[in-house]
């Protein structure tokens, strides 16, 4: 049993990892940090439940997605049931590596990884429909596993594998997209000629 | 060996003629470096990798996207909700002192 006098220590450091979660699931900073804030009042109340060698960093995160789904998403009864269209495997690096191969190839691609900016790639994600926004951001900016996004998104474990592979295909797309509306995707040319 | 993994995508893998082809780990590619896998697969991924060029500049490029996009994706919180949070939370505190 946790003891709520601790709470401030052990939680607060996840602030800045809630807040970027809340903002990319309610795409509004004044709302987002309602979120935070609310997420933190429960998780403070809830604390003597939770038990002491779990993760609390997840217990966090389902704490901040319920709250999420239950408040700010109460205008809709049921989650977001848009989809995402089949993206094929390796999207981005197929259209950002030149025909020639080789070892100009290794750079124009980090060129084109380094161009994104931070606008690009929150705009990126938060183009894609809820349920897939919510298990990419948890996977790849948060790190956290298939079963505890499982846990903290209460979706069978199948459903999360398939909504991050099919998540992150889409993203690349989406990134594509901008990379693309730059001219980068002439990278190969332009790198040589700088 | 040709540098596009789509030449080898269709057929036996030339890096890796006795193991896997390439086909298959690119679907694997997810599951592989997300840490998903069984200790068998992951060793036949990754040989593959060591064999096989173009699927292993695929991996490092997928590798590097998802640091990318880690690393893009951080907000500064603000001042006020640092404040707004902790001034919350000590309010809580007073009105429910027992439960310390």
């Amino acid at each position: 049993m946790a003891n709520q006098a601790q709470f401030a220590d052990l939680a607060m450091e996840y602030m800045p990892a809630l807040y970027s979660a809340a903002l990319r699931m309610t795409r509004n900073p004044s709302d987002a940090e309602d979120l935070v804030q609310e997420t933190y009042l429960k998780a403070y109340r809830g604390f003597g439940g939770f038990s002491e060698g779990t993760n609390l960093k997840a217990w966090l995160y389902r704490i901040l997605t319920n709250t999420y789904i239950n408040t700010y998403r109460a205008s809709k009864r049921r989650p977001e049931i848009a989809d995402v269209e089949d993206v094929e495997d390796l999207y981005l690096y197929r259209r950002l590596t030149p025909d020639s191969g080789g070892d100009l190839g290794r750079s124009a691609e980090d060129v084109a990884l380094d161009s994104f900016t931070d606008d690009e790639v929150k705009a990126a994600i938060e183009s894609l429909p809820e349920a897939f926004r919510m298990a990419v951001m948890l996977a790849d900016v948060e790190g956290f596993s298939y079963k505890e996004i499982a846990e903290i998104t209460d979706v069978p474990i199948g459903t999360v594998m398939s909504r991050i592979h099919r998540g992150r295909r889409a993203l690349q797309k989406a990134l594509h997209h901008y990379a693309e509306s730059r001219g980068l995707m002439v990278s190969a040319s332009a790198h040589t000629a700088s | 060996m040709s540098g596009s993994v789509d030449d080898v995508e269709a057929s036996r893998c030339a890096g890796d003629p006795h193991g896997i082809d390439c086909d298959e780990a690119v679907h694997q590619l997810y599951h592989y470096l997300d840490g998903e896998l069984t200790d068998d697969r992951r060793r036949e991924i990754a040989l593959h990798l060591d064999l096989c060029e173009p699927c292993a500049g695929a991996a490092g490029f997928e590798a590097e996207l998802r640091q990318v996009i880690a690393n893009r994706c951080r907000d500064r919180v603000p001042d006020a909700l640092v404040r707004r949070v902790a001034d919350a939370i000590q309010d809580e505190e007073r009105r429910h002192p027992d439960s310390a």
